[in-house]
């Protein structure tokens, strides 16, 4: 794909703008959000319970629509596209992590690691070979027989991490990667994010709202109320 | 995908077991209860079946069917033989007359009495003696059924075996003596009386005696003789009925259709298994996908499409369809070959494997539906939702 606008920049969003209308009220989740992503980084998106961050990350994976405003992947907007060619974008250029890790609980860790090749077409065999082959840089190469529940919480968030690199996708979306681990746990799997997810072609957004590793960020932009309020380098404390 | 939409579900024993035991269910009565049927109305015409030689069947033209017995005068027999185009006609005695038990009880038989000289309408099967021997004094043949079962004596010590009838062995229908020369295979009539087959002029003795007791008189056609003409011939000359083999069958079978509850009493179970079968295999898959709704929402937002997505619920709807019918339609034959020496009749014809199938598979195509609309209609976005 060519990258039109700026080589730097993987993610843009300009005045970006949702509300949800349940019916009965409704809620402005983004208000005007301007924010930049650039490759190569890791950007930890922070703020109190309910300011918007989910809302946002859903924007940029392209699994939402905003109501205003535009936002850019890789020079593309997601908005205006075919869904099938949208399908297709996520299909192979976004990875996803998610805090309450989402694996297929039928499948074992191999498999899972799998889906998304086998999504974008790729034989079974070839596939499950190489989710075995990232599950070992994950540091998991031995349990990639084991079913979701036979793997603690740090081990599934692993296998959901390599699930995310197998396709080698620009963009890494987490959400709250480390709330539903211990404090150890956590901390594995940020050094692990830091160590294999993040390149020179890829940009890692993370959302959390756990101190302890806002450390591991390149930058952090804080949320409130459904605007960003500060962007501010890593405090870089740990 | 399809690998991973079976795993999905065999993921989930208790609700994979859930539907597969609902179209199991559904498939077993939509096989079981039809076969019963078509056996039933396989047996109603069976004595038509089984008497082979004739071409046409003659009787009163208000007889509705096999069972309806309205008798002849003997003088019609021989107007019958007057008519061209004939190569023989004979006499057939059909009635239900009482034998006399050693114990005192009586059992009604379906006495059947045949020309005395030919023997025309003889059972196809003997398993003891010669249907010739039925020429001798006071003889009759009984059917092995009925030999074995509803005319055997009863056991010489309380709670033991009952004798079969065997040859030798007296009976006494209307008071009057029967010799048993001889035991028949025929197949099961739709009463499930016992046969019992003598000549027509000793069965005139054993019944009531009336002016007029003529059944049927059967016809043979001369070769070549259009047997659709003959019929009208007949009825023209003689004012009777006469039906070829096959417009007597489709009378007793529509009469039975039309004038008996047994149609509707096998329609209404089998729409209860296709409703319960349904309510219990779709409402279990709807579960199924509610459950694994947030495994969906995950491939929808790694880009899996709404028809891939698709294509994985109707492939684990057809899976669990096949399984539930292979198992329902083994249930059935298992059924039909356990009963094969009972009293039920029971005819599996491929072409009830065909409404069965067809059955279960509106069973899943609905189950699969209402999975497919909530699946469609699910927004990605609830992947991140904890
Ligand atoms: N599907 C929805 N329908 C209606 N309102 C919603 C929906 N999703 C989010 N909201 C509302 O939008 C606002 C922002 O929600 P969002 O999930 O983006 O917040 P968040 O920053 O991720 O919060 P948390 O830290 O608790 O996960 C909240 O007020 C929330 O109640
Ligand atoms: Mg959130």
């Amino acid at each position: 794909m060519c990258l039109k606008v700026n080589m730097n920049v993987a993610v843009r969003c300009e005045n970006l703008t949702k509300t949800y209308d349940t019916g009965e009220q409704k809620v402005t989740a983004l208000n005007n959000v301007n924010l930049e992503i650039r490759l190569a980084e890791l950007m930890m998106l922070v703020g109190p319970s309910g300011c918007g961050k989910t809302t946002l990350i859903s924007i940029i994976a392209g699994i939402l629509n905003q109501d205003a405003g535009l936002c850019e992947l890789f020079g593309e907007n997601l908005l205006t596209m075919k869904s099938a060619d949208k399908l297709r974008f996520r299909a192979t250029k976004i990875g996803f992590v998610f805090q309450a890790f989402n694996l297929l609980p039928a499948l074992n860790a191999a498999e899972n690691v799998a889906v998304p090749l086998i999504i974008n077409g790729v034989k079974r065999e070839v596939a499950q070979r190489r989710a075995i082959d990232v599950l070992e840089r994950v540091g998991l190469g031995e349990r990639w027989k084991s079913l979701p529940a036979q793997l603690s919480g740090g081990q599934q968030q692993r296998v959901a991490i390599a699930r995310a690199l197998v396709h080698s996708p620009n963009l890494i979306v987490c959400d709250e990667p480390t709330s539903a681990l211990d404090h150890k746990s956590g901390h594995n799997v940020m050094n692990l994010l830091k160590e294999v997810a993040v390149d020179d072609n890829r940009a890692l957004v993370i959302v959390t709202h756990d101190a302890r590793i806002f450390s591991f960020a390149d930058r952090i932009a804080e949320m409130d109320d459904g605007h960003i309020i500060s962007i501010s380098d890593s405090p870089k404390t740990a | 995908m399809n690998y991973i939409a079976i795993k999905m579900l065999m993921g989930d024993t208790g609700k994979y077991i859930g539907i597969v035991i609902g179209l199991t269910f559904a498939s077993l009565i939509m096989t079981q209860q039809p076969a019963i049927f078509m056996g039933f109305i396989a047996r109603s015409y069976s004595f038509i079946t089984d008497l082979g030689l004739p071409d046409v069947w003659v009787m009163d033209s208000k007889v509705q069917f096999i069972d309806d017995i309205k008798p002849l005068q003997d003088t019609e027999l021989y107007r019958v033989r007057g008519i061209s185009g004939i190569e023989w006609a004979m006499p057939l005695y059909k009635g239900m007359l009482k034998a006399r038990m050693d114990d005192g009880t009586f059992q009604n038989c379906n006495v059947i009495g045949l020309d005395d000289t030919t023997l025309i309408g003889a059972p196809p099967i003997m398993l003891e003696g010669k249907v010739e021997d039925l020429r001798r004094s006071d003889s009759v043949i009984v059917d092995i059924d009925g030999a074995t079962e509803k005319l055997a004596r009863p056991p010489l010590v309380a709670g033991g075996a009952k004798i079969p009838l065997k040859i030798g062995d007296n009976l006494e229908l209307n008071d009057r003596r029967a010799i048993v020369v001889g035991i028949a295979k025929v197949t099961r009539t739709f009463q499930s009386q016992p046969v019992v087959y003598t000549t027509y002029s000793r069965a005139k003795s054993y019944a009531p005696r009336e002016r007029r007791q003529l059944s049927f008189v059967l016809v043979k056609a001369k070769a070549g003789q259009d047997l659709h003409e003959l019929t009208q011939r007949i009825t023209a000359n003689t004012g009777l009925a006469a039906y070829t083999r096959q417009e007597f069958m489709d009378l007793t079978f529509w009469y039975l259709m039309k004038n008996t509850g047994i149609p509707i009493n096998f329609g209404v179970s089998v729409l209860f298994g296709f409703i319960i079968g349904a309510a219990i295999a779709g409402q279990t898959f709807y579960n199924f996908t509610l459950d694994n709704i947030r495994q969906f929402g995950v491939l929808k937002a790694m880009g899996a499409s709404n028809g891939t997505l698709l294509r994985m619920i109707l492939l684990q709807a057809v899976f669990v369809g096949s399984i539930g019918y292979g198992i329902g339609v083994g249930l059935t034959a298992l059924f039909g070959f356990a009963m094969r020496h009972s009293i039920l009749a029971f005819q599996f014809s491929f072409q009830l494997l065909i409404f069965s199938g067809l059955g279960v598979s509106v069973i899943c195509v609905f189950a699969a539906l209402i999975s497919i609309v909530k699946v469609m209609r699910l927004e990605p976005a609830i992947v991140f939702k904890s």
